[in-house]
């Protein structure tokens, strides 16, 4: 079973003003099938995300968790359906691939931080060779996102002096950058001390608060219950269930999803 | 039992001989006494052993006359030299073979390295295959084979081999043309190395710009343009040429090339850029495949040749035209032609203004042997070909670790921020990748300087042939020769070293 932890901020976060759009779709995949050689790996997804939604995806290891929001900006290929983000179908045509990443930002479990430039290098290099923003602005929204995640005065060091934490919110923070309208977050607490956890999911929750889209694979179900509209489950490459975060846990459909819930909730 | 903590109480006293800090200084003055007694046994034993068989010693014999003959030397050489200009000859033969087989070494080590990790099955197995067959076998037995079963199994003089270029291949080595430049042509050099600093401080400039601002400056876009414009001609106009004046003769090849030419040079400046590129990619394929293929097979007909070609050179125009839709627009690229045009077209201009000459002086067969060019004596082609083709495999292996050791998550969140796939290699996987590749190649480098003393084995002149060798056994002179030969390789090898850890210390990551 993978680690599964139920760490919560300690203030109460209003989800009332977070607004979903009706209307605009931010995300929609349709019939996507993957496989790695033989191994079927995702398996008729169908999934549609609406602009400001917060979408958690659970279920257990090896359940394509990941493998689905690294297809969504073509960090893996998919082979069958289509995946749609902001109106751009992703193909093999590299101009669509780098609109898509140009407005998805993606989170890693270990940071992957550019080890040998600073943190503020980290920051502003995509801004300055993808979007062409002069230095000293692209410094300006560096210096304000590092303010953002509570790390400013980090930004001359290098990666390697942070700590797990302070890492991970300057993974958050250059992502936030490239001002993407959709954010995608792949387990970006399972490395970290529970201590450290903390300091990232209020970045997180305060992310959501702003209204960004978000889509989190994570094992963090007090965030999940505290911040997500929608909670995903996955097994086996399928999605089993979809639900609202209260109803999700209280009230599960399926068998595998109350397996799963009464091995991580006590 | 426990006591009141009452401030620092003072530490316990400890015997001499247990505590760290002396036991450290004994052991060390112990170490250093021995030393001393063996280096004062060694050097007292070996004079009293040479006092005993009445030898001299001293450097005395450097100004002796050596008397002996060297076959290739860079520096004037008779037998009336003296022992110190052998010396001198021995360590430039040394360092010409070990430079020229750095360079080569490189070059072929990282088109290796890279090829290995190619997703081309063929490419990469290929490249496999070379570096461990070659790494595999020792050195010595490489250089005998490049020697006895390669170079001096070829023809003799009357019976040599042509090879492209003038270039003739015998027992006695390599023939090469002698480049002979006249007066002027050192202008054309001197401009060549000023017009390439230039492009090379302009490309710096435009790029400091391009970073501080965003943009490239506009006259460097716009120069840009031009030397785009300018380039698309000059290489239509080219293939055109030899296409209409080899493959279909035309009556007027020129004036048909130099308007097509200046037609698709235009059109580079328009939005159909993309098309002029696709039919540029198509011209060179063409006149190449055309050109190369039907003279390596004359037999098929001329016909099928060009079909086939045409329908190659189609699939690769395909994918030059796509290429091209994808290109930035030119305000936000590196202005390479730009910067290949001022390098290669000023020296050019030069070289036409002034009227200077190269010319090349050509080996010419007479009765005996040749006459003229450059003659490489087999020895030396033995020893820099060996030793490229074997330092090249561990090169190929550093470069590979080298890559491979950036994770592949530095590429996924470089191409997860939208950094295309250029700016991504030289941003991020390049920076990287070169912290792990520039010491183990520092030792390949050495490894190759100190190979190169295997050359003695085939008989090429270099240090320890000429020096511990010939001038050792005639002079007796035996640890004074090892000595200064010592001397030369370790010099060579810690100036190496110092140069490379600088640089070391200079790129390393910050940890904290």
């Amino acid at each position: 079973m993978s680690q599964v932890s139920e760490t919560t901020v300690d203030r109460p976060v209003d989800t009332s003003h977070m607004k979903v759009s009706s209307t605009n779709v931010a995300i929609e995949v349709i019939g996507m099938h993957k496989w790695y050689s033989d191994f079927h790996v995702l398996r008729d997804i169908n999934l549609k995300v609406m602009e400001g939604e917060r979408i958690v995806i659970a279920g257990p290891s090896g359940s394509g968790k990941s493998t689905l929001i690294r297809c969504i900006n073509r960090l893996e290929e998919h082979q069958e359906g289509q995946i749609i983000v902001n109106g751009t179908e992703l193909t093999a045509d590299l101009k669509r691939i780098d609109e898509v990443r140009r407005e998805v930002g993606m989170v890693f479990q270990h940071f992957n931080l550019f080890p040998h430039l600073t943190i503020l290098e980290n920051l502003t290099l995509a801004p300055i060779w993808v979007r062409g923003i002069p230095k000293a602005e692209a410094e300006a929204t560096a210096m304000h996102y590092l303010e953002r995640v509570k790390i400013p005065e980090q930004a001359l060091k290098y990666p390697g002096q942070l700590s797990g934490g302070q890492q991970q919110r300057v993974a958050i923070a250059r992502s936030l950058c490239m001002q993407p309208k959709i954010m995608l977050f792949d387990e970006p607490t399972s490395a970290l001390d529970p201590e450290m956890v903390k300091e990232v999911l209020e970045v997180m929750i305060s992310l959501a608060e702003e209204g960004m889209t978000m889509i989190c694979v994570t094992h963090e179900m007090g965030f999940a219950r505290q911040v997500a509209n929608r909670v995903i489950f996955m097994d086996q490459g399928q999605i089993i269930e979809q639900n609202e975060p209260e109803a999700f846990f209280s009230n599960p459909q399926h068998e595998r999803t109350k397996l799963f819930l009464s091995q991580i909730l006590h | 039992m426990t006591t009141l903590d009452t401030g620092p109480a003072a530490a316990p006293r400890v015997a001499f001989y247990n505590d760290p800090v002396i036991r450290g200084i004994i052991y060390q003055v112990v170490v250093a006494v021995l030393l001393v007694t063996f280096i004062a046994w060694i050097v007292g034993n070996t004079a009293t052993n040479l006092a005993a068989q009445n030898k001299t010693t001293g450097f005395d014999f450097l100004w002796k006359t050596a008397g002996f003959d060297i076959s290739f030397s860079l520096l004037p050489w008779s037998r009336g030299s003296y022992y110190w200009e052998a010396f001198l000859v021995g360590i430039t033969n040394t360092l010409l073979v070990a430079f020229i087989g750095i360079i080569l070494a490189t070059m072929l080590g990282f088109t290796i390295g890279i090829a290995r990790l190619s997703s081309n099955f063929i490419v990469a197995r290929l490249a496999t295959i070379y570096i461990e067959t070659i790494r595999n076998i020792p050195l010595l037995l490489q250089l005998f084979f490049w020697y006895f079963a390669v170079l001096k199994a070829m023809p003799a003089v009357r019976e040599s081999l042509a090879l492209p270029l003038d270039i003739f291949i015998n027992q006695r080595g390599l023939m090469v043309p002698r480049p002979t430049p006249d007066q002027e042509f050192t202008w054309v050099l001197v401009t060549f190395g000023l017009a390439l600093a230039g492009a090379i401080a302009l490309g710096i400039w435009a790029t400091r710009v391009r970073t501080l601002t965003g943009k490239y400056p506009r006259e460097v876009v716009l120069a840009g343009k031009v030397a785009d414009a300018c380039v698309t001609f000059l290489v239509a106009f080219t293939a055109l040429f030899i296409l209409f004046s080899v493959a279909f003769p035309l009556s007027h090849a020129p004036l048909v090339a130099a308007v097509v030419a200046v037609v698709l040079a235009a059109f580079s400046l328009t939005r159909f850029a993309a098309i002029s590129r696709g039919v540029l990619t198509f011209l060179i394929a063409f006149v190449l495949l055309d050109t190369i293929v039907g003279a390596m097979f004359a037999w098929v007909p001329s016909l099928l040749v060009s079909v086939l070609s045409a329908m190659i050179a189609l699939t690769i125009a395909r994918v030059g035209y796509v290429g091209a839709l994808s290109r930035p627009p030119s305000e936000a690229r590196f202005p390479l032609a730009l910067l290949v045009l001022i390098a290669l077209g000023v020296p050019g201009l030069v070289y036409w203004l002034t009227g200077a000459t190269l010319v090349f002086e050509v080996p010419v067969l007479q009765r005996f042997n040749f006459v003229g060019g450059l003659q490489l004596p087999p020895e030396f082609v033995a020893l820099a070909f060996g030793l490229t083709i074997y330092t090249a495999a561990f090169i190929a292996e550093t470069v590979r670790g080298g890559i491979q050791a950036v994770s592949r998550g530095q590429t996924e969140a470089a191409q997860s921020l939208g950094l295309k796939d250029g700016d991504r290699l030289r941003l991020v996987v390049v920076p990287q990748a070169m912290r792990v590749i520039i010491p183990p190649l520092t030792s390949q480098y050495l490894n190759l300087t100190k190979n190169s003393s295997l050359g003695a084995a085939i008989g090429y002149p270099e240090l320890v042939n000429v020096f511990a060798g010939t001038s050792l056994n005639q002079t007796g002179r035996a640890i004074e020769c090892i000595a200064m030969v010592m001397l030369v390789y370790l010099t060579l090898s810690l100036l190496t070293s110092a140069i490379m850890n600088w640089y070391n210390a200079r790129v390393s990551l910050v940890e904290r």
